[in-house]
């Protein structure tokens, strides 16, 4: 006999002592992840990936959360249903709240994950929450560098093709790591395209 | 690409994006359909998170925010219960993180302008992993009912924040539950985001098994994540 699932309500406003404490300066609790996914011994190619959330009104939006959850740089998920060998030094899962950069944007230092062998191009996994939102949304960000790998990607090539650009972080030129710009847009014209994962 | 590994999202259970009721909704809510993904190593792997992550307080409200001996005021509860998939199978080493305002109907959290008392005492904060049962226990204090300001006289029904990863990036839930026999929950737009008929599944259940004696009144609430579908669990 199936049980029916939970269903999901929203993060609120005020979930950020509880799941992003030190990010926002609350010193009861540690954090279990951050925007920062790696530490000095992580082999790859390290990048930044930033943005913004933003509304139907194109007002941003201060209160959202973003999880992101990535290969490493060669591909391997640390998931034991990665059969492939460990990644150690690389969880690979990044959290953190768009509350305390100036600009409301979320940022994570990370490495370009490697592509995971299956077909689909580099890519980076990612969940929206926020006030307003019942239900958390699925989607993912590409790399504007990897052009050839996603024409080829099963997944953008199922999106319309005037949608697709919604899911690619776009380079920036300039010296020091690159910099991928990714803003979410939750309702419109822009709007992101979100995955029935 | 594999094979779809978890069972869909139940849109029996689960709530639209736009609500109208609940007012944030309407500017926040996706409005085209959502592009089905095939599940592939991407979606059925998710974060791993073990007791090591934990601190031994970390699922005790009422000390883990306590100062110079002090204890937080208010009814002390004990909320507990499993975490299954659809299959009933229980889900060990699943990482659970809450977080509540206080038995004054305050949280802790900057934000929060509501009038009424912070308590030195409460943090409101705590996480805790399943044993290999599934099972999980928090002790805190219950939370209150407070203001917001969604409506003309809008009061959120008392309730506890929950955030839930389970075994894949799938199956990741955040939700809320509430206490039974709450007046609020009919008048509430974000309990009544859930389609009829799936609300009752986001109520504790007074529990007098797991109620402490002479130290605090027990509810239990089961979590349920999305499972693998039945043909790949027989293979």
């Amino acid at each position: 006999m199936a049980l029916k699932q939970t269903p999901s309500q929203t993060v609120g406003p005020f979930f950020a002592y509880g799941l992003t404490p030190e990010q926002y300066g609350y010193t009861e609790m540690s954090s279990i992840a951050s925007g920062t996914m790696v530490s000095d011994d992580t082999e790859g190619t390290l990048i930044r990936v930033e943005g913004r959330v933003l509304d139907a009104e194109d007002t941003v939006v201060p209160d959202a959360m973003i999880e992101i959850w990535q290969a490493d740089a060669q591909g391997r998920y640390a998931h034991p249903a990665d059969s492939r060998s460990s990644n150690a030094g690389f969880a690979g899962f990044g959290r953190t709240g768009t509350g305390t950069n100036p600009e409301n944007r979320f940022i994570f230092e990370t490495v370009k994950p490697g592509p995971i062998g299956d077909g689909q191009a580099p890519h980076l996994n990612v969940i929206v929450f926020m006030r307003g939102m019942p239900l958390h949304a699925f989607t993912r960000i590409y790399f504007s560098d990897e052009t050839s790998a996603n024409d080829a990607d099963p997944v953008l090539r199922s999106v319309p093709e005037e949608r697709r650009q919604t899911l690619i972080g776009a380079r920036q030129d300039g010296p020091g790591r690159a910099v991928y710009v990714f803003d979410v847009h939750l309702r419109g014209e822009q709007e992101t395209v979100f995955l029935d994962a | 690409m594999t094979e779809a590994a978890y069972t869909p999202r139940d849109w029996q259970t689960q709530p639209a994006y736009l609500t109208p009721e609940y007012k944030s909704t309407v500017l926040r809510s996706p409005s085209k359909p959502l592009i089905p993904l095939p599940q592939s190593l991407s979606e059925i792997t998710g974060p791993v998170f073990g007791h090591e992550t934990l601190n031994p307080l970390d699922n005790d409200l009422t000390k883990n925010g306590a100062k110079n001996g002090g204890e937080p005021l208010g009814e002390r509860i004990i909320v507990t219960g499993r975490v299954l998939d659809e299959n009933e199978r229980p889900q060990p080493n699943t990482l659970i993180e809450i977080w509540q305002c206080n038995a004054a109907g305050r949280y802790m959290h900057a934000a929060d302008q509501h009038d009424a008392p912070l308590d030195p005492n409460f943090f409101g904060g705590g996480r805790c992993v399943t044993d290999e049962n599934g099972v999980y226990k928090f002790t805190t204090v219950k939370p209150a009912a407070y203001p917001w300001g969604n409506h003309a006289n809008a009061w959120r029904p008392a309730h506890i924040h929950f955030s839930l990863f389970g075994p894949s990036f799938v199956t990741r839930l955040v939700t809320q539950s509430y206490f039974p026999g709450d007046p609020l929950l009919e008048l509430d737009p974000i309990y009544n985001a859930t389609p009829d008929g799936a609300r009752e599944l986001l109520i504790k259940k007074f529990s007098l098994d797991a109620t402490e004696e002479g130290f605090a009144l027990g509810y239990e609430f089961d979590f349920v994540l999305r499972g693998l579908k039945a043909t790949l669990m027989e293979s």
